[in-house]
C-alpha cells in the first residue's frame, strides 16, 4: 500500500526526532498577524534569538483592521498599538509586511493563497486555527500558539506528534442551490466537534475534485471546528491552473519541474488511511446552524433535534445551546428573524463567494429590517470584485461594502452584535460571544443564503428563490 | 545548550471543577481582551462573559468566583475543553489566573499544544474519573489534589487515578524541555539540510542554477 500526501510530505520536513518524542518539522511558510505574534518577538528579543529565515516569513493584519475608516492613528488606540508593533517587528527583522499601504493586504488565509504563497507540499504555520484552509492546496497547514510561532521564527520548525489520517470520501455532485460550505457543515455535523481530534483529514472523492480552489478552501478551512487541526485536499489539475502567474508561485520557466514536485506527493490511487468516512455530495441540502457549535447544524427543511434523542454526552451543550439562541426543540431556522446579514471571513470572502452572492442580489434589496454588510476578504478580491462591478450591485441591494480583514467573524475591530442580534453570517464560529456580544446569536450558512436572508429578513431555503 | 527550565515532576494544589462540554477558547478569554501585545495581565479577563454579568457584576455561579475554589490550581473539565481558536492567550489566561494543571476527558489539540509549549500539563480521564473527582472537590474543596508526571498517577484523598501521557509530553515535562525551540536549534545543521532538499525553498530553479 502506497502513502497518502499527509505521510509524504510529513516525512520530507521531518528534520529528526527529539528526544522528546515529538518530530521536528521544517515549516516552508510561516504566515503572522498582528494579534498573535507580538508575544513571539518578545519572547525572541527576551533569548536574544534571531529570525532563522526572515525570507520564510510573510505578515499582513486582518484581526482588529476596522473595516470602515482605515486611516491611521486608528481611533482605538489598543488597535493602533497592535499595528505599530507589527511594523516594527516586521521591519527590524527584515520580513516581508503586506500593511494596509499594500495593495497586498487581506485575511492571512486569502492573502497566501492568492499571492501564490501558498503551494502544494509544503509544510505551512500560522499562529491562527484557520491555517487548515492552505490545505486545499495539497500543503498541510497547522495553527499553532504564540510559544509555537516563536519557535517557527527562531528554528524555521515546530515540534509536533504525527497525528492519524481519515480520509473523507465525498462521492456524487452537488445539487444547485447547495455549496462547498454545506459539505463541510454536513462533515462536521455527522462526526462531531470532537471527531478529529488527533486526525488530518483528506477530502477527497469526485464531488471533490469538481470544487473550484476557492471551494476546496471554504472545506479545508472549516477543518479545526471538527477537532481536525489538517484538512487538505491532493493536489490536481485545478491546483496547478490556480498557481499559475500568482506573485510568489514558481516561474513560467521552472512550472512543469513544480508540477513534477508537486504529483510526486500527491495521494495515489491506493493509499493507505487509518480511517475513512464517505458522504453522498448529491443528497445535501443546505445547512444551517441552529446552536452555538458549528457541529450544531441541520438541514434547512429539517427540525432541530430534540434533547432527549441527543447523545447524553451532548446533551448539557445542546440544552445551553437551546437557552443561549431562543429557539425551540423541533422547530426549523427556516423562518426565524434576522438582524445582521455578515458576508466576509476566510471561509467565505473570496470572489467566487462575492459574485455568487452578488448574483442572487441583482434587482433585489435588503429587508428594512435588516442591517447588511460584506467585507471583502483582501484587498485583491476587493479589486476585482470592482473590476466586475460587485460593489455597486451589493450597495444597491442595501449592503454595506467594506474594506478588508476580519471584521464581524470575530469583532475585534468596530464590527461587533448588539445585544442578543440574530446574525446571518458566512463565518466559520458560533461560538457564544463570537460575533462580540456575549448575548449575541450567530446562524452559519453559504454566502448565497447569507445574501437571501438578508433580503428576506429571515431564513429561507435558497433553493427556492434562485 | 539546551536551555533548561524548571522541571515538572508533579504538580499539587486544590481543585476548581468547571463543568461543561465545548469550552471554545472564546469562552476562556473573549477576543476583546486580546487586543493588547503582551499576554500581561490576561488572567483577571478568563471566562470574562462567564464570570461577569453584561453589567459589570460578577456571578456567584461560576466556580472561578466561589470563594469555595478560591486558591485553586488545578482546573478540572470535561470533554473537548479549549476548542476553537489558536490562541495562546486561552492557556495564558489561566495560568495568570493561578491555573498550573488542566484535568479533563479530552482537549482541542492546539490548546494542548499550546499548554504543553507553556509546561501546563493537560491531563485527560476518562468520563467516570472526571465527575468522580469534580464531586470528590465539590464535597471538600479543601482536598488536596497531587498530578505525579512521572508516575501518571493523579491522587485526591483516598483515591487514585491512573492516565496516559505520551512519552514525548511526559519526557518534556520530566526533564524541563517542554520549551522546545533550544531542542530544535542544536539541530540547525539538520534543518538547513532539510530545507535545502526541497525543491520550493528555491522556487524550483535547478539547483546549482543560482
Ligand atoms: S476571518 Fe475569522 S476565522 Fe478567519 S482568520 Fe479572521 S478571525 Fe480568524
Amino acid at each position: 500500500m502506497a502513502e497518502n500526501l499527509f505521510n509524504r510530505v510529513w516525512d520530507l520536513h521531518k528534520v529528526k526526532q527529539l528526544e522528546s518524542g515529538q518530530d521536528q518539522l521544517f515549516i516552508g511558510l510561516h504566515l503572522i498577524h498582528e494579534v498573535t505574534s507580538p508575544q513571539a518577538f518578545d519572547m525572541l528579543r527576551e533569548r536574544g534569538l534571531k529570525v532563522l529565515y526572515p525570507e520564510r516569513t510573510f505578515a499582513t493584519v486582518d484581526h482588529i483592521v476596522p473595516t470602515a475608516s482605515q486611516e491611521r492613528p486608528f481611533a482605538d488606540a489598543l488597535a493602533e498599538e497592535m499595528m505599530q508593533a507589527i511594523e516594527r517587528n516586521t521591519a527590524e527583522h527584515g520580513i516581508e509586511f503586506f500593511g494596509l499601504s499594500t495593495d497586498m493586504q487581506g485575511i492571512v488565509h486569502i492573502i497566501g493563497p492568492e499571492l501564490g504563497l501558498t503551494q502544494p507540499g509544503m509544510t505551512i504555520a500560522c499562529g491562527d486555527s484557520h491555517t487548515s484552509t492552505h490545505g486545499a492546496f495539497g500543503s498541510i497547514g497547522f495553527g499553532i500558539g504564540t510559544s509555537q510561532i516563536r519557535d517557527v521564527l527562531a528554528t524555521q520548525c515546530m515540534a509536533i506528534s504525527r497525528p492519524r489520517v481519515r480520509k473523507i470520501d465525498v462521492r456524487g455532485s452537488l445539487s444547485h442551490g447547495v455549496y462547498a460550505k454545506d459539505i463541510i457543515l454536513k462533515i462536521i455535523a455527522s462526526l462531531g466537534v470532537h471527531g478529529g481530534i488527533g486526525y488530518a483529514y483528506e477530502y477527497s472523492g469526485e464531488a471533490i475534485r469538481k470544487l473550484s480552489m476557492e471551494e476546496r478552501m471554504t472545506i479545508c478551512n472549516m477543518s479545526i471546528e471538527g477537532g481536525a487541526r489538517v484538512g487538505y485536499v491532493s493536489p490536481d489539475e485545478t491546483t496547478y491552473e490556480y498557481m499559475k502567474g500568482r506573485r510568489y508561485a514558481p516561474a513560467a520557466e521552472h512550472f512543469e519541474h513544480a508540477k513534477e514536485y508537486w504529483n510526486s506527493i500527491a495521494s495515489p490511487e491506493d493509499a493507505e488511511y487509518d480511517d475513512v468516512f464517505e458522504l453522498n455530495a448529491g443528497e445535501l441540502e443546505p445547512m444551517v446552524t441552529w446552536g452555538i457549535n458549528p457541529g450544531q447544524a441541520v438541514g434547512i427543511t429539517e427540525r432541530t433535534p430534540r434533547v432527549s434523542k441527543i447523545d447524553r454526552d451532548h446533551r448539557e451543550v445542546a440544552e445551553k445551546a437551546y437557552a443561549h439562541m431562543g429557539f425551540r426543540e423541533g422547530d426549523t431556522i427556516k423562518g426565524k428573524p434576522i438582524d445582521i446579514a455578515f458576508l466576509g471571513s476566510c471561509t467565505n470572502a473570496r470572489i467566487s463567494d462575492l459574485r455568487e452572492a452578488a448574483h442572487y442580489l441583482q434587482g433585489k434589496r435588503v429587508a428594512s429590517s435588516v442591517r447588511a454588510f460584506v467585507v471583502p476578504g483582501s484587498k485583491q478580491v476587493a479589486k476585482q470584485a470592482e473590476a466586475e462591478g460587485l460593489p455597486g450591485i451589493f450597495t444597491e441591494a442595501g449592503f454595506e461594502w467594506r474594506a478588508a480583514g476580519c471584521s464581524m467573524c470575530l469583532a475585534m475591530n468596530p464590527d461587533k452584535l448588539e445585544g442578543r442580534q440574530l446574525c446571518a453570517s458566512s463565518s466559520n464560529r458560533n461560538f457564544i460571544g463570537r460575533q462580540g456580544s456575549p448575548t449575541g446569536r450567530t446562524v452559519l450558512m453559504s454566502p448565497t443564503m447569507v445574501a437571501a436572508a438578508a433580503v428576506n429578513g429571515s431564513v429561507v431555503d435558497i433553493r427556492e428563490h434562485l | 545548550m539546551q536551555e533548561q527550565h524548571a522541571a515538572i515532576q508533579y504538580v499539587e494544589g486544590r481543585g476548581i471543577p468547571l463543568r461543561g462540554n465545548d469550552i471554545d477558547t472564546d469562552q476562556i478569554i473573549p477576543a476583546r481582551f486580546m487586543k493588547r501585545v503582551t499576554f500581561e495581565g490576561l488572567g483577571e479577563f478568563a471566562f470574562y462573559d462567564h464570570r461577569y454579568d453584561t453589567d459589570g457584576s460578577p456571578t456567584k455561579q461560576h466556580p472561578l468566583n466561589d470563594s469555595r475554589f478560591r486558591g485553586g490550581s488545578i482546573l478540572i473539565v470535561n470533554s473537548n475543553f479549549g476548542c476553537g481558536s489558536s490562541r495562546e492567550h486561552a492557556p495564558q489566561a489561566l495560568a495568570r489566573f493561578g491555573i498550573r494543571a488542566v484535568i479533563g476527558e479530552s482537549f482541542g489539540e492546539i490548546f494542548a499544544g499550546n499548554c504543553i509549549a507553556m509546561g501546563i500539563p493537560a491531563i485527560s480521564l476518562p468520563h467516570h474519573d472526571i465527575e468522580q473527582i469534580m464531586q470528590a472537590v465539590e464535597a471538600e474543596p479543601a482536598t488536596p489534589i497531587t498530578v505525579y508526571i512521572r508516575d501518571e498517577v493523579l491522587s485526591i484523598g483516598e483515591h487514585r487515578y491512573h492516565f496516559d501521557l505520551s512519552p514525548a509530553y511526559r519526557n518534556a515535562l520530566l526533564s524541563g524541555a517542554w520549551d522546545s525551540t533550544s531542542a530544535m536549534l542544536n539541530n540547525l545543521e539538520e534543518t538547513k539540510k532539510t530545507a535545502q532538499r526541497l525543491p520550493y525553498t528555491r522556487n524550483f530553479e535547478p539547483a546549482g542554477a543560482q
